[in-house]
């Protein structure tokens, strides 16, 4: 038995496939990566917007 | 709660009582709010129709607004939660957590579609369905979608709960299914999306009742597109998940690879949602990092995850269909697939329209500079037709046709008319939108009354291509509406007069999944020798040909216009 | 099995893929970032980028502003509602002004000169929409929005509002005139 036979019983699971049966760890992922990269970095341009003289 | 499971004998597919009722009750109200905004779509078509131009300028305003709120929002996310219920409970052979609360969720969701229409049909609340700050509707308006939105989310809990129960009670072994898988992707997207909308509505609703005394209007744009574009890509993710289902369903067909499909779906879970960016790269503000990074998806991963899926559907199909013995040349397994059965063939026209149609004009207009050609035109509104209506309805159109017999457990009334119906649905709306593209591209403008312009002194006139293009857009939208009300006729006649079917095996405890066999040697041999689906590389060629062509054209017309730095 | 079944390997994540989805990634991976050079490249080379510069703004002060530009450089007067053309010198800065439901004032400028085009609406978000040009900017209340931009063709130019702003939004349209 090759040791990448996707039927070993004895193989450890890949660490992917592990992230990707886990629905919270990727549901944390999945709105922590925009509300940072999107709505707080969007925020954060329009607060320091300067005043206008 | 004891609760009992049936086995449909067309499907084999097991349904629990709770969930069944639930996706039969969610299925429903969907229907009818797209009965309502198909109904207003004939006040929006025949206004924006040039030579009819029907409705006072109130009117049409009031009936847009509607329209987008009942077609974007409550006809879609409706249908999302029986889809949802689905793909954890009937495939995973699992009860459905709560029960109660899905129900409370439904309610909720319900009285809220419901106050936000009275609120919108009052006259008072015209605001577009982005209701963009400091133009106010009335507090209902605002209260009936956090309602809603407030009943969604306990229904994407309910669905996550699911999981946790149909793992805790083993009813599967190994990993979820592909479509389970994006109909988690979906869940996710939605989580974001509602609690995107809620924290920027309550402020609103409390504005609007004068509790909190502004809303900075751009921050509004921010966030609102956080609910308002992500909840388009709820879709994305659902009517992907549907269409892997369908290529199940009607082929056997199983997916090239679990790690492809499943990973161009975290792409999604990942990147998907930065597209928000997309509405506000002609804004002031928000800087060109911050542009650049979030209408990209963080470098177009989510575009890369879309052309995957583009090319492991039907390449999943035709390897089902070689393996039947449509070996014949690049295309005998597409002409030998069942046209005549309107499950595939409206996942397919879908398939094609969201790609050719939605996908291509979607990146072009993603792209920061290319934007200022386009933003706020009639463009885009012909965009989104063909992702969410051609990608995203179209799909749940052909998802009914299934359906029908087997969870409304009825004989479909005239399928003569359902095998005609997703092709004068979808070749009417590819028609539709690409007249509405033709037509942004000559200028008009979206959410607009009057081309003329009323006879303003100062008015453009718009050139005669123009009003042919919106004539256009008259006439196929007609046509599309008339497809729409075949599809609820034939799904609410089934539903009423339809000849009922026999139901099948009733238990009282769930019969797990049988332990899948060991792949045989065949399904092994697909490795990386092989060149599986070569029909399907070839229609992706021909994709990506005219996405390059496209894309250089509108650099080249872009390079011609007025200098802006 | 299939895709609506769990899957059939215990190690799924081993499966090799096929060559068909391997080529397919690849193409599409380099298109994908092609794309991107593009849009940051056109930055860098391109001559149309929107400009990022903005200030928060009140609709008192820069209607101030505005009447300043349009007391010095008024040429003459169009239409019965008697709107002023402004003709300012290239290089300097133009204010337009969005509000229920008109732009104004009328603005002149010169062919192939750079002017600081600013933009704010007093009242809803409206949509700077330069025909036939096809040039489309949202306009949003409170900020000021500093745009240069360079006209390189001569002739009437409409604008139209082309973001929802209310009843009369259909009629609310401005001029630009290059010379």
């Amino acid at each position: 038995m090759n040791e990448n036979d996707p039927n070993d019983l004895n193989a450890p699971v890949p660490f992917m496939q592990e992230l990707l049966d886990n629905p919270f760890l990727l549901l944390f992922l999945g709105v922590m990566i925009p509300m940072v990269v999107y709505s707080l970095w969007g925020v954060i341009d329009i607060l320091t917007i300067p005043v206008a003289k | 709660m004891s609760t009992t499971y049936r086995t449909c004998p067309r499907s084999g597919l097991q349904f629990e009582l709770q969930a069944e009722r639930l996706m039969l009750a969610n299925a429903v109200a969907a229907v009818v709010f797209l009965l309502v905004g198909g109904i207003l779509a004939v006040g929006v078509v025949l206004t924006r129709w040039p030579a009819v131009h029907w409705l006072s300028a109130d009117a049409f305003y009031m009936v847009l607004t509607a329209h987008g709120i009942d077609m974007l929002i409550f006809w879609i996310i409706f249908f999302e939660m029986a889809v949802l219920y689905f793909c954890s409970s009937t495939l995973l052979r699992c009860r459905i957590a709560t029960p109660r609360m899905a129900w409370l969720g439904f309610a909720l969701m319900l009285i809220g579609a419901v106050t936000n229409n009275i609120a919108v049909f009052r006259g008072s609340s015209s605001v577009m369905m982005t209701s963009y700050v400091p133009m106010m509707a009335e507090p209902a308006f605002y209260l009936g979608l956090i309602l809603f939105a407030v009943g969604a989310l306990i229904g994407c809990f309910v669905f996550l709960g699911t999981l946790v129960v149909a793992k805790r009670e083993k009813t599967y072994q190994g990993s979820i299914p592909l479509v389970t898988f994006g109909a988690v992707t979906a869940t996710i997207i939605a989580v974001f999306t509602i609690t995107s909308g809620a924290i920027i509505l309550i402020p609103t609703f409390l504005m609007s009742v004068g509790i909190v005394k502004e809303v900075d209007p751009l921050v509004y744009r921010t966030i609102w597109w956080a609910f308002g574009h992500s909840s388009q890509q709820i879709n994305v993710a659902a009517h992907i998940s549907i269409w892997y289902a369908i290529a199940a369903i009607c082929f056997g067909a199983k997916p090239m690879s679990e790690r492809v499909s499943r990973g161009a779906f975290l792409l999604y879970i990942l990147f998907l949602q930065l597209a928000s960016a997309h509405h506000l790269l002609a804004d002031p503000g928000m800087s060109t990092e911050w542009k650049v990074v979030n209408t990209s998806y963080f470098m177009y991963f989510a575009v890369l995850a879309s052309m995957i899926h583009g090319l492991t559907i039907p390449g999943a199909i035709e390897v089902a269909q070689r393996e039947k013995g449509y070996t014949k040349g690049l295309f005998e397994w597409l002409r030998k697939a069942p046209w005549g059965n309107p499950v595939f063939s409206g996942m397919f026209i879908s398939l094609i329209g969201f790609g050719f149609l939605g996908g291509i004009s979607g990146v072009m207009m993603g792209t920061e500079q290319l934007n200022m050609l386009i933003h706020n035109t009639i463009y885009v509104p012909g965009h989104f037709h063909a992702t969410v209506v051609v990608g995203t309805t179209l799909s749940f159109m052909a998802l009914t046709y299934f359906l029908i017999p087997v969870l409304f457990k009825r004989e479909m009334i005239n399928p003569g008319l359902a095998k005609l119906q997703p092709y004068m649905f979808g070749l009417s709306m590819y028609f539709f939108c690409l007249v509405m593209m033709g037509a942004g591209t000559l200028g008009v403008a979206r959410r607009h009354w009057d081309m003329t312009m009323g006879g303003s002194p100062l008015a453009y006139e718009f050139p005669g291509a123009a009003y042919l293009m919106m004539g256009l857009v008259g006439i196929a939208g007609i046509a599309a509406i008339l497809g729409g009300a075949i599809y609820i006729y034939i799904t609410v006649g089934s539903l009423l007069w339809g000849k009922k079917l026999e139901p099948g095996v009733q238990t009282t405890q769930t019969i797990p999944l049988p332990k899948t066999p060991m792949p045989n040697v065949v399904i092994q041999s697909h490795g990386s020798s092989g060149f599986a689906a070569p029909g399907t590389f070839a229609l992706a060629m021909v994709f990506l040909v005219s996405f390059v062509l496209y894309y250089f054209i509108n650099w080249k017309y872009l390079s011609q216009v007025w200098g802006l730095s | 099995m299939s895709a609506i079944l769990p899957p059939a390997e215990r190690l799924w994540w081993k499966h090799p893929l096929d060559r068909v989805e391997g080529t397919w990634i690849v193409i599409a991976f380099v298109w994908c970032m092609i794309m991107f050079a593009m849009m940051v490249g056109w930055h860098i080379y391109g001559k149309q980028n929107l400009s990022t510069e903005t200030y928060k703004t009140t609709p008192e002060l820069f209607g101030k502003k505005a009447q300043d530009v349009v007391d010095k450089y008024t040429v003459r007067k169009e239409t019965d509602r008697e709107i002023p053309v402004v003709h300012p010198p290239p290089g300097s800065d133009v204010y337009l002004v969005a509000r229920l439901w008109d732009w104004w004032p009328i603005i002149e400028l010169e062919k192939d000169q750079t002017y600081k085009l600013h933009l704010t609406s007093m009242d809803y978000n409206h949509g700077f929409s330069l025909q036939p040009v096809n040039i489309n900017i949202q306009v949003v209340p409170g900020y000021e929005h500093v745009i240069k931009m360079t006209p390189n063709q001569a002739g009437t130019f409409s604008i139209v509002c082309n973001e929802f702003c209310g009843i009369g939004h259909a009629n609310m349209a401005g001029r630009i005139y290059v010379k």
